[in-house]
């Protein structure tokens, strides 16, 4: 069959899917966005997180012809979603810190995050990274990285829903995606590292 | 045409700073944030197939026919492939040559690989595979010692031709390894108590969640390319060349991202099958397992049961230890060899104890295979030596930690093996640590008003207790573990680096086949050349097999060896650079002959600082490029019947003190902290050493509380997925606060010393002595199931 | 394999009528993973995700008409009020992921021993809309589950919607994992206080072939209560009282021994579970705070 839908701003059209395939086979196999992973494919680790109409949701458990006329923002995405999102001001236009900013950010004696090292945050070509993915390598969040896109996604869904969430909120909304290498300790302290760079200003919603 | 996704060279940007022992970020950080990290899974050609695995239903039986022809007939189908195809080597192993690459008249195990497909779709492979016929005839099964050993009992590799063969006292023991040293007799007369323990430990999984995945190109010249995740590019080419008939230069291995390692990609999985369906269709092939097949995919964590004896003076000294460690190793060997080393050397602990005897083995059973996984035999010994220690301690009214501290081992202890301890060992230290640190706070969980929130209580959003039932206890624990490669192997790795000018500013380009499976290596290499040679820009060449071995990414050993093999090369390459300036400059500045000479911030310094010249200079338009082999010290086998021997070339040690609630009415816990102190000898990256440490730990909660593949009386295994083997999530995890302590080692590179897996051993225990004391329960087995601890 | 997609549900029961082994796939959260893990290979799904009005709900004046693929994100969000103890439940669904594409709809489908919302929906009181080209009818849930992984649905039929009453006093849920996040149920509990009726009812999850209610412990604690006069009262229940209907929602219960928990256990914690869940409904009945687990300020 064929699936027409949009992926990170783009229309996308697969041809000859089987029916039984997944949203994470089609984006993988298909439509050449393998940055969703395939860790479980039961719905039980979260590596393959993509935003269904703006919902975070296992990639693995949407058949492929549900997608149909739909919209999908994969961790591919995540960059221009999450400027999209600042400069279309519709939801965190109050947000207070630039990318600029963020990616000159140092911890202070008492500032969140782990350490001193905020200067090194070059870490490739250039590339714009949204808040939370600058974090998470800031932080050392990422080790093997198979998780990383996973969490990405649903972190920065949660810090769209609530911009100073507590540790509890955080645990609460990563329980579902399951990382092997690092503890979590370095995965909470990406979330509170792009929380404090996005600032406070989100008025009228959040905790 | 072409692979479309491969591994790319990493290079931070110039702006990177960060030398030994700076908290210099990921040079792949950017890649894995924006989902452009090629993973073994992402791997992907465009006229690729895709190759599927038909696997044992049973556990052990003879297999009478196999027939191919329907599933050969299906359309999309290219290949399907049985043990008949095989044309040259049949078998494979990291230690013994036991494994057949497809089942050979006997399956030995369940889920063991039967045939091969190759079809244009996943589901036309698993449709195809769903119609080859296998006629299996159910043999009896081996499933523990008794089984294993009974006069009768059926030998699983009748025609053994192993190095162990002849000194085992049954064909289904892989082997075997005591140790005594002492007078255990003499000593346990001086006891004043006698503390005995029966333990057993479940069979983890490592549960990485990159599953085994490749691709397979086959090339012109007959050969074939394969991408890959593994911990050894070069012990798989090893295994891989002979069954494909082919010399190793014409396999050419090229390591993709990994998703996670930990032990389960020491052994081939995947690999073999790929290279045999590509040379046999013409065709590249990914195989890419899912999270069922992954479970039979790769070898776990030995199940092992213990029985410990010891004896204590009333003053708290230890009199002599006596152990029995029994390793389920299941159908194949895999590292059970050396897992049985590891078991028996390490069984003392980190204690004095001067009277011992021990016995560690491996069987041979029908059970999955186990080989290796982070801890590497120490775990299970560690388990249950700490368990002794405490009721050691309540047997003498002392305290736990002040009892453990009286037989720490420090530097100058002599091992069971009578090796000398001849660097830092801290224990007694990192037990104080560890106790110093400030506790958690009671009841985290009550709100402001009269509500709990549940989510810091144990069951979580389960909502099984708003404090009913709730009771904290506090546990101890402390670990040995080998670093690097033991008993006598050369464990050695291969670094090659460039130094040459590009766009005006000089550039290192550092090439191992070291497997980056998480941990961070391919920064650290940056540093070590940032340090070395005084440059910024370091790339990382991709790994593989066109540079010589790094050896395994295990043992806690590729920041020693690897690491050591790019700080050796790098001052080759420096060495090089200086007399290229000698015969340049020398004349102009006496220094040159005179002086300590160091490159530091891309200039020729003096030792006093002065700078002579830029490397740009030096340079100009050469390029120096130096291939080099380095090894550790040296290490002995254990001799066979006294295990005596300087088996390992460094130990390191790690202490967790655990803080556990636990809902005693239902059995559920609740970990609130995990604090550990480790000594690092010295910090390369203090980021990833801490993250190293909190990984590990939280892997050790795992097998405490809720790991396990279980494994039926029928050899099968009953979980094997995300929904019944758990892993811990981010409510499970509680803070992991670390101290790093850092006493140099001054035998390694750097003077740092091993850190990724004690953290894994000394976890476990913590946590069970936390249950323990919360519940007053014995709890002689992890993981500790609410059963356990409600008497049902 | 056939991949139908109503834009209505007209349709979508047409489809049905048509293909009666057809299987619905709505959140996807159970079909997909028998589905690629090879369990299942069904001739035909219907996508039912087109189908606007299964993802509204109603709140009448004693039942909560709910669309059968309404989320359990939806129901914790915008229903936690009428429905607490399914919003409880819905809380510990897998994980954020899952709960924002699974629905009690597909739990009935699936009608696993396992299923979350099973519990609730016995405590509270519920039917079930099914529907067909035929016709409409309403199935008690009590009678929905026929046994494990089945339901009392026609081949022809799709559920539209659950009727769920409203609460008319303190419900709870409580299930037991063995993880403290996205876990399958080892065994779960709900219970629903009707003060309007003087009742007490019960749901017992994962420890039975079905899903199914304690109704000997029901008719224990109605007349405990009424025999101690509580509802006009007040009073504490007396422990002795509470540990009995503890034993008896036990007794209730029918579990296996399987690679999740043994049977004793699951006894066990469903004293355990009974117990404090009573407790906690009780104390919010006599207005002693909100014992519900909410996130702290």
């Amino acid at each position: 069959m064929r699936v027409t839908f949009t992926v990170n701003g783009r229309r996308q059209e697969a041809d000859d899917v089987w029916e039984g395939e997944s949203l994470l086979y089609l984006l993988r196999e298909r439509l050449g966005l393998p940055g969703s992973k395939n860790a479980c494919e039961q719905g039980e680790c979260g590596s393959c997180t993509v935003r269904l109409d703006g919902a975070p949701v296992c990639a693995c458990l949407v058949a492929a012809g549900q997608v149909e006329g739909r919209e999908v923002v994969t961790v591919e995405g995540l960059a221009d979603h999450s400027r999209e999102r600042s400069e279309g001001g519709r939801t965190t236009g109050a947000r207070g810190t630039s990318l600029d900013e963020a990616r000159t950010w140092q911890a202070g004696p008492t500032g969140v995050g782990p350490g001193s090292h905020a200067a090194d945050s070059l870490t490739g070509g250039g590339t714009e990274l949204s808040p939370i993915q600058q974090a998470f390598i800031d932080a050392g969040a990422v080790q093997c990285g198979f998780c990383t896109p996973g969490l990405l996604v649903t972190a920065d869904e949660l810090l769209e829903r609530n911009a100073s969430p507590s540790d509890a909120d955080i645990r609460e909304a990563l329980s579902g995606n399951l990382c092997r290498c690092t503890g979590y300790e370095t995965i909470l302290d990406a979330v509170r590292l792009a929380a404090a760079r996005g600032g406070t200003a989100k008025a009228g919603e959040g905790a | 045409m072409g692979v479309v996704r491969t591994p790319t060279n990493l290079t931070q940007g110039s702006g990177t700073r960060g030398g030994v022992g700076e908290s210099t970020l990921r040079p792949d950080g950017t890649l894995k944030v924006t989902g452009e990290f090629a993973y073994a899974s992402d791997m992907w050609h465009d006229d690729m197939l895709w190759g599927f695995t038909l696997r044992s239903p049973h556990a052990h039986a003879r297999i009478l026919s196999i027939d191919t022809a329907q599933a050969l007939r299906t359309p999309g189908v290219h290949a399907v492939m049985t043990h008949d195809d095989l044309r040259f080597e049949t078998r494979y192993g990291l230690e013994y040559q036991d494994t057949p690459v497809l089942a050979d008249a006997v399956v030995r195990h369940h889920g063991e690989p039967v045939a091969l497909v190759a079809a244009d779709h996943p589901e036309t492979a698993r449709r195809a595979a769903a119609k080859i016929k296998v006629d299996y005839e159910p043999l009896p099964l081996v499933i523990d010692e008794e089984t294993a050993t009974a006069p009768d009992a059926p030998l699983l590799h009748p025609h053994r031709d192993d190095h162990h063969k002849d000194h085992v006292p049954h064909p289904n023991i892989v082997h075997r390894q005591p140790i005594v040293r002492g007078d255990v007799e003499a000593a346990k007369a001086r006891a004043d108590v006698i503390v005995t323990g029966e333990y057993e430990v479940g069979m983890q999984d490592q549960a990485f969640l990159g599953p085994e995945s490749g691709l397979a190109v086959p090339a012109e010249d007959g050969g074939v390319d394969l991408y890959i995740a593994t911990q050894w590019l070069h012990a798989d080419l090893r295994q891989i060349a002979p069954v494909l008939g082919l010399p190793e230069e014409k396999v050419r291995m090229t390591l993709s991202g990994v998703g996670g390692a930990f032990g389960g990609r020491e052994d081939l999985s995947m690999q073999v099958h790929a290279c045999l369906l590509a040379l046999h269709t013409g065709k590249p092939v990914k195989i890419v397992y899912n999270r069922f097949e992954s479970f039979f995919g790769h070898v776990h964590r030995h199940p092992a049961k213990l029985h410990y004896e010891h004896g204590a003076t009333r003053d708290g000294r230890i009199t002599h230890m006596k152990c029995r460690i029994v390793l389920d190793g299941g159908a194949y060997a895999s590292s059970s060899p050396a897992v049985v080393g590891n078991a028996s050397s390490l069984s003392v602990g980190p204690y004095v104890i001067d009277n011992v005897e021990i016995e560690a083995l491996a069987l041979y059973t029908n059970n999955p295979p186990c080989g290796a996984m982070r801890g590497f035999g120490a775990v299970q010994a560690c388990f249950a030596y700490e368990a002794q220690m405490d009721r050691l301690a309540a047997e003498l009214d002392m305290d736990p930690v002040g009892f453990r501290q009286i037989n720490a081992m420090s530097q100058g202890a002599v091992m069971p093996t009578g090796q000398v301890v001849d660097s830092p060992a801290p224990v007694a230290e990192l037990l104080r640590r560890v106790k110093a640190m400030p506790m958690p706070p009671e009841r985290q969980w009550l709100c402001a008003g009269s509500g709990a929130d549940v989510r810091a209580l144990p069951g979580g959003l389960s909502n099984t207790t708003h404090g009913e039932g709730v009771v904290r206890g506090v546990g101890y624990a402390v670990g040995i573990k080998n670093v690097g490669f033991s008993e006598g192997f050369d464990d050695y790795s291969t670094a090659r680096v460039r130094l040459e000018v590009i766009n005006g500013e000089p550039v290192a380009v550092v090439h191992t086949a070291m497997a980056e499976v998480g941990q961070g290596g391919v920064t650290v290499h940056a540093q070590i050349a940032r340090t070395e040679l005084g440059v910024t820009q370091v790339t990382i060449h991709p790994a593989d097999t066109q540079v010589g071995s790094a050896g395994s990414t295990s043992a806690s050993r590729q920041t020693y060896v690897t690491g050591g093999a790019v700080k050796h090369t790098c001052e080759a390459v420096r060495e090089r650079v200086l007399e290229l300036g000698r015969a340049k400059f020398g004349s102009y500045h006496p220094a040159w002959a005179t002086a300590e000479l160091l490159l530091e911030g891309g200039k020729v310094v003096t030792d006093a600082g002065e700078v002579l010249t830029g490397l740009v200079d030096v340079l100009e338009g050469e390029c120096v490029d130096v291939e080099r082999e380095w090894r550790h010290r040296p290490t002995q086998a254990f001799d066979l019947v006294t295990g005596q021997g300087d088996g390992h070339v460094q130990y390191s040690f790690a202490a967790h003190r655990a803080v556990v609630e636990v809902d005693t009415e239902l059995g559920l816990v609740k970990v609130v902290e995990l604090a550990c102190a480790q000594d690092v000898g010295k910090q390369l990256n203090p980021l990833s050493v801490v993250g190293q440490i909190q990984g590990a730990t939280t892997q050790g909660l795992g097998l405490a509380v809720m790991e396990e593949i279980v494994v039926s009386e029928e050899a099968k295994v009953r979980n094997p997925s995300f929904t019944d083997y758990l892993i811990p999530t981010i409510l499970d995890t509680p803070t992991i606060p670390v101290d790093v302590l850092e006493l140099a080692d001054e035998h390694a590179p750097y003077g740092l010393r091993g850190v990724g897996e004690a953290p894994t051993l000394s976890s476990t225990p913590a946590v069970v002595a936390a249950i323990r004391a919360a519940t007053g329960l014995p709890l002689g087995r992890v993981p500790v199931r609410p059963e356990h601890l409600t008497g049902t | 394999m056939e991949f139908l997609r109503p834009a209505d549900w007209e349709e979508a029961l047409a489809a049905k009528a048509e293909h009666p082994s057809a299987v619905p796939i709505a959140g996807g959260t159970d079909v997909m993973v028998e589905l690629n893990f090879d369990h299942r290979r069904p001739d035909v799904l219907v996508d039912l995700n087109r189908i606007a009005e299964l993802e509204e709900w109603e709140v009448g004046e004693d039942v909560v008409r709910l669309g059968a693929s309404v989320s359990y994100t939806r129901v914790i969000e915008e229903l936690s009020a009428e429905l607490p103890g399914l919003a409880l439940a819905a809380r510990t669904v897998g994980s954020p992921q899952i709960r924002n594409r699974g629905s009690v709809g597909g739990n009935l489908g699936a009608a696993s021993p396992a299923g979350d919302s099973h519990p609730p929906l016995l405590a509270a009181g519920a039917e079930v809309e099914a529907e067909s080209v035929r016709g409409t009818r309403l199935i008690p849930v009590e009678e929905f589950y026929t046994g494990v992984k089945r339901n009392a649905l026609a081949p022809d039929e799709l559920i539209r919607a659950v009727r769920i009453r409203k609460a008319d006093g303190p419900q709870q849920f409580s299930k037991v994992g063995t993880r403290n996040a996205m876990v399958i149920a080892v065994c779960a509990f709900a219970v629903a206080l009707h003060p309007g009726t003087r009742t007490v009812r019960t749901g017992i999850g994962s420890a039975a072939p079905t899903p199914v209610r304690a109704r000997e412990a029901e008719r224990f604690l109605d007349a405990a209560l009424e025999e101690g006069g509580h509802w006009d009262n007040g009073k504490i229940i007396p422990p002795s009282v509470a540990r009995r209907f503890g034993e008896l929602v036990a007794g209730a219960a029918n579990p296996i021994d399987d690679v999740r928990g043994s049977a004793r256990y699951r006894r066990h914690a469903l004293t355990v579970m009974a117990r404090r869940t009573l407790g906690w409904t009780w104390e919010e009945l006599r207005g002693r705070g909100d014992e519900r687990s909410e996130r702290c300020a």
